[in-house]
């Protein structure tokens, strides 16, 4: 890279060359919508999902995530290898809560982490209500699923709407504790189905 | 809009006039470590922006791994300064869950803020593993570096493994400010002792 072009790396103005694909170095990947279904899954390879060493940090975005069994707790669970989404984890989580009545705020460490768990581990909801209003939405981060040195790190934020009308603003963050790469994702609650909802992967460049 | 800029309108590649806004990321520059002693970024120097050019940074840390039983930390140089020595007041909050005892808490942590002081700033609460398979990964925000008026705000959110013997998830809440109305032009990276042994730092830089 020379002349005119070098002289605007990293400006937001003036001739730069543009990036492959233009808007910036979060890539959207994959949408997939639920429709009443039992999970959604990101597959690296399948259906166009890209969930490999392309990107070091993939995101994932929960809009409006809706439960179709009342009181259900919305989970990830991580497949390093086979066709089970069984990596062992070691998770952390807390969350502020308020209710609508006004009666109740707080806190807390959640007893719903994990410690060397193979099952799924929750990310939000929090005993979700089914009014067609109820929801919950956030963010997830997964750094470097690839790798085959590290264990494999994720932090999620999400805010529920919960069954009891709370607002509750979730922190849950932990690793994979494998050496494998991490090549799917699935997103389901712990009983019954999305009914409805949006989950967006986006992959975030590093050149 | 004519010459080579109008035919690459809406183009995705070639020479094109970039947009001005989106708030979209725009990548900046990458470190990777290799036995470190740190990892720096100077405004102007090898391809580097800090400086008015974006009202918000991000740091992005992927797989730092130490060297040593050490702590991840960050610290400033203000432009006409010398040392990476701001003053910084800061908070440090953390969830903890440890893998062998299964303890686990959420809590303020004194020994990771910092009251006006001048030492470099706790990134990840505490030790990191030193375990080859173990490191730390996250994201700090930097507001508006070269503002002369306002001190400068910054929000990390990391998750590391905690220290080789009571390995478990760490995630810690770091935020503070560097109390100084002077442009900030410089960050430091670096742990608290040895080397950063391996692990990738990304600047991008956020069009407003």
């Amino acid at each position: 890279m020379s002349g005119i072009i070098s002289q605007n790396v990293g400006r937001p103005s003036g001739l730069v060359k543009a990036a492959a694909a233009a808007g910036g170095v979060w890539t959207l990947i994959k949408t997939l919508t639920a429709s009443a279904d039992s999970d959604l899954s990101f597959v690296d390879g399948t259906d166009d999902v890209t969930l490999d060493a392309t990107y070091p940090i993939y995101v994932f975005k929960f809009i409006n995530i809706h439960a179709g069994t009342h009181a259900a707790d919305f989970t990830a669970g991580f497949r390093d290898g086979g066709s089970a989404y069984d990596a062992t984890k070691t998770t952390s989580t807390f969350y502020a809560y308020h209710n609508e009545g006004d009666s109740a705020t707080g806190l807390t460490y959640a007893s719903h982490d994990m410690v060397q768990g193979t099952g799924f581990c929750q990310i939000g909801g929090d005993a979700m209500g089914t009014d067609n209003d109820q929801c919950c939405s956030g963010t997830m981060f997964l750094f470097n699923p690839s790798s085959t040195t590290f264990v494999k790190h994720f932090m999620v934020n999400m805010n529920t709407l919960t069954e009891a009308d709370y607002s509750v603003n979730e922190y849950t963050a932990g690793y994979c504790n494998v050496t494998a790469a991490i090549d799917a994702v699935q997103f389901k609650f712990d009983t019954g189905n999305i009914d409805a909802g949006k989950i967006k992967l986006y992959g975030i460049k590093d050149s | 809009m004519s010459g080579i800029v109008g035919q690459n309108t809406l183009g995705g590649s070639g020479l094109i006039k970039s947009p001005e806004g989106g708030g979209a990321w725009n990548f900046i520059k990458k470190l990777t470590a290799s036995g470190d002693s740190s990892l720096s970024f100077v405004d102007g120097t090898d391809d580097v922006v800090l400086d008015s050019t974006y009202k918000t940074y991000v740091f992005t840390f992927n797989n730092i791994h130490a060297a040593d039983t050490s702590i991840f930390t960050f610290q400033a140089n203000a432009s006409g300064g010398s040392g990476f020595n701001e003053t910084i007041t800061s908070t440090m909050f953390r969830a903890y869950h440890i893998e062998g005892s299964g303890a686990s808490g959420l809590g303020y942590q004194t020994s990771g803020d910092q009251a006006q002081g001048t030492s470099y700033n706790q990134i990840f609460f505490q030790h990191i593993s030193t375990d080859n398979d173990s490191s730390g990964s996250g994201i700090l925000h930097l507001f508006d570096p070269s503002n002369t008026t306002f001190v400068k705000n910054f929000i990390a959110n990391t998750m590391h493994v905690n220290s080789t013997g009571s390995e478990g998830a760490i995630h810690s809440f770091s935020a503070g400010y560097f109390n100084t109305t002077s442009a900030i032009t410089e960050i430091d990276f670096k742990m608290s002792s040895g080397n950063i042994d391996a692990g990738d730092i990304c600047l991008y830089g956020i069009s407003s």
